[in-house]
């Protein structure tokens, strides 16, 4: 386990100067964010942050609360700005939302108002692209799963299922980048590895880039082919584990192995009692 | 253990009690039968060790005489309440005296007396015509009907103490409270002209309240989306808006070309008011995960604006809506009861100046029935765009 832990040490920091590495999908080099609170204090979100992502990639952004992980995610989605260095996309720097980088949120964003079919729809219907993509739509929920409840409202469905109608209406747009913010923070354990095995499925398929938000080390292992560990005050990386599993399995000895890895740089080992 | 049983029989036996005593009632008027039932089989639930120990407790043995009424009689229970009603009419003896006027409806001369008693007739056939409606329609219409049957009965034996005490004996203080036929005699006599004031009070109802709620949706989302309007907009609404419209009354009477567009102009800003403040409270409470979702989603600020914020503010404009509604039906009497050449409130007021009471009571009907229509055509639409909600709140 040790060699593990020597070459995710070799690796911390960005991988920019790997000479073989293709050219990155998305770049963040030096952010800096920090947010005023409802009682006057400044709190420092990001701290020279600095992070890339190569197209096909799976990132994993793991910490503990307050560690800056979800602004982090809301940089790259164009929904918050850096008060300082940049945040780009295929060499432009971002400035607004654009279905190009889907967006999966916590829980809850789906639109109570409309069906399970007319959410998945929305982002077409908004861009007025609706017409020559409807099939799509039916072609999008039978990928998660979801024939049969086109017409359900999302209070009449569960919390797992809620989460594949985001995927699914995040995945309509044909997304170079899906950025997953906590998606299975909500749901059971069993409910939680059958959507992680279908994210992986549709990651496997569409060759697409994911950068997902977890405070689960196993969920980071499983899903990430690089683990980027985050801690607070002031929100920073602390170090970028590099995950190689021969194949997916829970309880292998090398997952197990990278568990123990990870818990031990997040401090899980010193408990006192 | 036989202790245990002991106690669950005194227990099974102290809730047999008062149901025992129930279905003995039952039999004095039997739709109560229908009432009790439920009441039974919960208690045996929870009880169910009770149940299954002992053989036939005094519950058990209550069961079938506690069984509800067939349904054939209960539709003919809902309809003799009417048709006593209609027996009372006739062969109650006329104590006081009491004049009725003859008067023309479609082919037929009657007085109020007559049409009172057809009138009763006609609401026994329409219920039993309904209960078997009901019966074909499958067991949720038929255990409505049931639940509504005992209510029903007694509006028609309400209708017979009434009849008694307003026309035959008159012991409520004339002429304030005439009997039925008395208050039914108006649309004999007067029909026409309480047809032309109805009919001009629904056109007054619907001008005002559907460019007062209008006007309201469209302020109500222009100072809940931009902040600036808000700013300068909503403290003004909030100190016009509680200011009842009537208090207009004066200015609006005079500065206002006809009458008609003066008391529109009250109903306008009595409905514009609660439309506007709900549908803008309705627009700020979009949760901000929506509308970047949205924006993750390529929509751009009108469409979040038109396929968001909206919406997220139906349950709210649905909300100001209602209160619209019943602020507009206040200020629709009373303008028309002030400075009207017509309306239900108009046909009040005249009757009022010759002290016509049975056709203030005739107009009070009308009002009763059509805003109750109004009401229930507002909630058929709500429950239309809102159907989304169906389940979610209770």
């Amino acid at each position: 386990m040790s060699t593990i832990a020597t070459s995710a040490q070799a690796q911390a920091g960005t991988v920019t100067d790997d000479p073989g590495a293709q050219a990155p999908l998305l770049s963040i080099s030096h952010v800096e964010r920090d947010f005023t609170s409802p009682n006057g204090q400044r709190v420092q979100a990001l701290s020279d942050v600095s992070l890339d992502v190569r197209p096909g990639e799976l990132v994993s952004i793991i910490g503990p609360s307050g560690c800056g992980k979800t602004t982090l995610l809301r940089l790259i989605a164009g929904l918050d700005k850096p008060q300082q260095g940049s945040v780009t996309f295929k060499g432009r720097p971002i400035e607004a939302p654009n279905p190009e980088r889907g967006y999966v949120f916590q829980q809850g964003s789906l639109f109570p108002w409309l069906t399970v079919r007319e959410n998945v729809a929305f982002g077409l219907k908004a861009q007025g692209k609706y017409r020559e993509h409807a099939g799509e739509v039916d072609d999008y929920l039978a990928k998660v799963g979801l024939t049969g409840f086109e017409h359900a409202y999302p209070h009449q469905i569960s919390g797992g299922m809620a989460q594949r109608v985001a995927i699914a209406r995040a995945l309509i747009d044909h997304p170079e980048v899906l950025l997953l913010d906590e998606p299975m923070g909500a749901l059971d354990s069993f409910t939680r590895a059958d959507l992680q095995d279908r994210l992986l499925d549709l990651w496997e398929q569409y060759h697409m880039t994911m950068v997902l938000v977890t405070h689960d080390v196993d969920e980071a292992i499983y899903l990430g082919n690089r683990v980027v560990i985050m801690s607070p005050r002031p929100g920073h990386i602390k170090e970028i584990v590099p995950i190689d599993l021969p194949e997916r399995d829970r309880v292998s000895d090398a997952f197990l192995g990278y568990r123990k890895t990870l818990l031990t740089k997040l401090h899980f080992d010193v408990h006192e009692h | 253990m036989t202790t245990t049983i002991t106690e669950f029989a005194a227990q099974a036996r102290g809730r047999a009690t008062p149901a025992t005593k129930t279905a003995t009632k039952t039999a004095a008027t039997p739709n109560a039968a229908g009432q009790t039932g439920p009441a039974e089989p919960a208690a045996a639930t929870d009880q169910p060790t009770a149940a299954a120990t002992l053989p036939a407790t005094d519950a058990q043995a209550d069961r079938p005489a506690r069984r509800a009424l067939p349904y054939p009689l209960t539709v003919a229970f809902t309809a003799a309440g009417f048709l006593i009603a209609a027996l009372v009419n006739v062969f109650f003896p006329q104590v006081k005296p009491v004049e009725f006027e003859q008067g023309q409806l479609w082919i037929f001369l009657l007085n109020g007396e007559e049409a009172y008693r057809a009138l009763l007739v006609i609401l026994a056939l329409l219920y039993v015509v309904i209960g078997v409606v009901d019966a074909r329609r499958g067991p949720a219409d038929v255990a409505r009907f049931r639940e509504r049957a005992q209510f029903r009965f007694a509006a028609g034996l309400a209708l017979a103490v009434w009849d008694v005490t307003g026309t035959k004996l008159q012991t409520l203080p004339q002429p304030f409270f005439p009997g039925p036929s008395k208050v039914i005699e108006p649309f004999l006599t007067d029909g026409d002209y309480i047809a032309l004031n109805t009919f001009y009070s629904v056109r007054l109802f619907a001008a005002g309240f559907i460019v007062g709620v209008f006007l309201g949706v469209v302020t109500g989302v222009i100072i809940g989306w931009f902040a600036r309007a808000y700013y300068w907009v909503f403290p003004v609404l909030k100190i016009t808006g509680v200011i009842p419209a009537v208090a207009w009354m004066p200015f609006a009477l005079t500065l206002m070309p006809t009458p008609f567009i003066a008391a529109m102009f009250l109903l306008v800003i009595c409905s514009w008011f609660p439309v506007a403040f709900l549908t803008a409270q309705g627009i700020q409470s979009t949760p901000k995960m929506l509308i970047e979702a949205s924006r993750t989603l390529g929509a751009d600020t009108p469409y979040i604006l038109f396929h968001v914020a909206i919406p997220n503010a139906m349950p709210s404009i649905f909300t100001g809506i209602g209160m619209a509604n019943s602020l507009s039906f206040l200020t629709l009497v009373i303008s028309e009861m002030m400075g009207q050449p017509g309306g239900l409130g108009y046909y009040i007021d005249q009757a009022k100046s010759w002290s016509a009471y049975n056709e203030i009571l005739t107009a009070i009907v009308v009002m009763a029935v059509l805003f109750s229509l109004i009401m229930k055509l507002i909630e058929l639409v709500r429950g239309h765009v809102l159907r989304w909600q169906k389940g979610l709140i209770k």
